[in-house]
């Protein structure tokens, strides 16, 4: 049966390409399937602007995107525990997060090409701020949800504060610090293009690539870039899921 | 090691208005060195408030716990807790649980590593030593933190209804279990159960509370001699000793 589950797909496919073929729907507005992947093959092989190839656009992305996501991990998961760890640290510290959490990260775009410049700084800090929130408020709830006998276990087998922070409070909240860094650089990788299409204005990234296929009117090449952002999605996904599961064995 | 409980008295403030719950009342017993004494009294009665004391974890509201006539040092080991629901780390597995209070105790990996495979072997452990205790049953989970608590060498051992949510099979197994274990290394034992069968075949003493706020309402010594059978007619006469008591508690 699992066959199946591409029946309904690759009918609306099949259907959308007949309907392009009849000219039912306008090629300018939506190209078909076809077109979609000839526009693949000239962002592969010829490149948009022309010399400038999808592989290393989708490399500079990636690039911006790890530097942005590192970063937010880095800073977020101790800031995470910490204040997951002090009551005090959460009460002092709240009110401030809650105040900035709300804040788009596009709507720091203007301040980070006012702090950073146009490129590569620009855009991974607009990714840190995507990525760093779901991170840090994953890890303090992964904190707060551990069950609190843990707690007293490690008391009454003479833990000092350093062990119940490495010993029960880290383990304890890894499978939320996990959902955190996927939530966080699926919502990094959003905030890519949106940061690309006004902080990059030369060289790579699937931001520009895209816009600059729009300056000059290639709706296949648009598409195609589309879709290869979707795909890197999901494949950035996979790969810390596999991480995931490779680090937390005692759920599977 | 002679383990006296004196005075121990317990109120709460409760949550909904603050006035006090009292829990304990001038609770007084003393366990000698290498018994096994059981508090036996109706659910709820505050066992478990009482073991948490002595444990460390809750501080009482007058009257204190001494170990040979001194008060007992949080930091040193003195008192282990083997808990309810076995509350292992469910990130170790059966080896790492075993052996994280030698972690604590900062003994070099190989030693606590062969100290904890000694358990292994002689708890029936063998061929699980690797597994995450989810993949464990009731009876194993049990094993693994009755090693866990002994490892330690606690000069007092408390167990709080450790066999509460085992079948009565697996619960008679590890009735036996733990009475070879306790005459091989005569530790002292203060066991809390709501179970009379389970204290009146294990115990020397058997500590009777009536509901809360908790008295002692009587300290009767088992008198039947070991090995015991749980059906001759000494065992039952303790037993309906017990019972009657908890039963004029009840009526009065």
């Amino acid at each position: 049966m699992n066959w199946a589950r591409y029946l309904l797909p690759l009918l609306l496919l099949a259907l959308w390409q007949v309907l392009s073929s009849l000219k039912a729907i306008p090629v300018h507005l939506l190209p078909s399937p076809f077109a979609i992947l000839l526009g693949f093959r000239d962002l592969m092989l010829t490149g948009m602007p022309p010399g400038y190839r999808l592989p290393y656009h989708a490399l500079y992305s990636l690039y911006r995107v790890a530097w942005g996501f590192l970063a937010a991990a880095l800073l977020g998961i101790p800031l995470g525990l910490l204040m997951g760890w002090s009551d005090r640290l959460r009460d002092l510290t709240t009110p401030i997060i809650e105040l900035i959490r709300p804040i788009p990260p596009l709507a720091w775009i203007p301040i980070a090409i006012l702090w950073f410049g146009i490129g590569m700084k620009s855009a991974a800090f607009i990714i840190f701020l995507g990525a760093f929130f779901p991170i840090l408020l994953n890890t303090i709830s992964g904190v707060l949800s551990i069950n609190p006998l843990f707690f007293e276990v490690a008391q009454t087998l003479n833990a000092k504060k350093r062990d119940v922070f490495f010993k029960v409070l880290i383990p304890g909240s890894l499978p939320s610090i996990f959902v955190g860094m996927r939530i966080g650089v699926g919502i990094g990788w959003m905030t890519l293009v949106a940061a690309e299409f006004t902080g990059v204005k030369t060289g790579y990234g699937l931001g520009y690539m895209i816009m600059t296929a729009r300056d000059i009117q290639r709706p296949d090449e648009i598409l195609a870039g589309m879709l290869v952002i979707g795909l890197i999605g999901i494949l950035i996904n996979t790969a810390l899921k596999a991480c995931e599961s490779r680090i937390i064995r005692w759920n599977a | 090691m002679t383990l006296d409980v004196s005075g121990l008295t317990k109120h709460f403030s409760q949550e909904k208005d603050g006035s006090p719950l009292s829990v304990l009342d001038s609770i007084h017993f003393r366990v000698q060195e290498g018994q096994f004494v059981s508090i036996v009294g109706p659910s709820g009665c505050g066992k478990t408030t009482l073991l948490r004391i002595i444990a460390g974890l809750e501080n009482p509201s007058a009257g204190q716990v001494l170990l040979d006539g001194r008060e007992i040092s949080p930091d040193r080991g003195q008192i282990g807790l083997v808990f309810q629901d076995y509350a292992l780390f469910p990130w170790r597995t059966t080896l790492q649980n075993i052996e994280i209070g030698l972690e604590m105790m900062k003994v070099p990996k190989k030693r606590r590593r062969s100290a904890a495979m000694d358990y292994v072997r002689s708890f029936g452990l063998t061929g699980f030593e690797h597994a995450y205790p989810k993949a464990l049953s009731g009876g194993m989970k049990q094993r693994v933190a009755i090693a866990r608590t002994l490892i330690t060498n606690p000069k007092v051992v408390l167990m709080d209804e450790p066999f509460g949510s085992l079948d009565s099979q697996t619960r008679n197994e590890l009735q036996q279990f733990l009475l070879n274990l306790w005459e091989e290394h005569r530790k002292t034992i203060l066991f809390v159960t709501h179970n009379v069968d389970e204290a009146v075949f294990l115990s020397d003493h058997i500590v009777v509370l009536s509901k809360r706020p908790a008295r002692i309402l009587k300290t009767a010594p088992v008198t039947c001699a070991r090995p015991r059978d749980r059906t001759s007619s000494e065992c039952n006469a303790v037993r309906r000793e017990v019972l009657n008591t908890l039963k004029h508690a009840r009526l009065a």
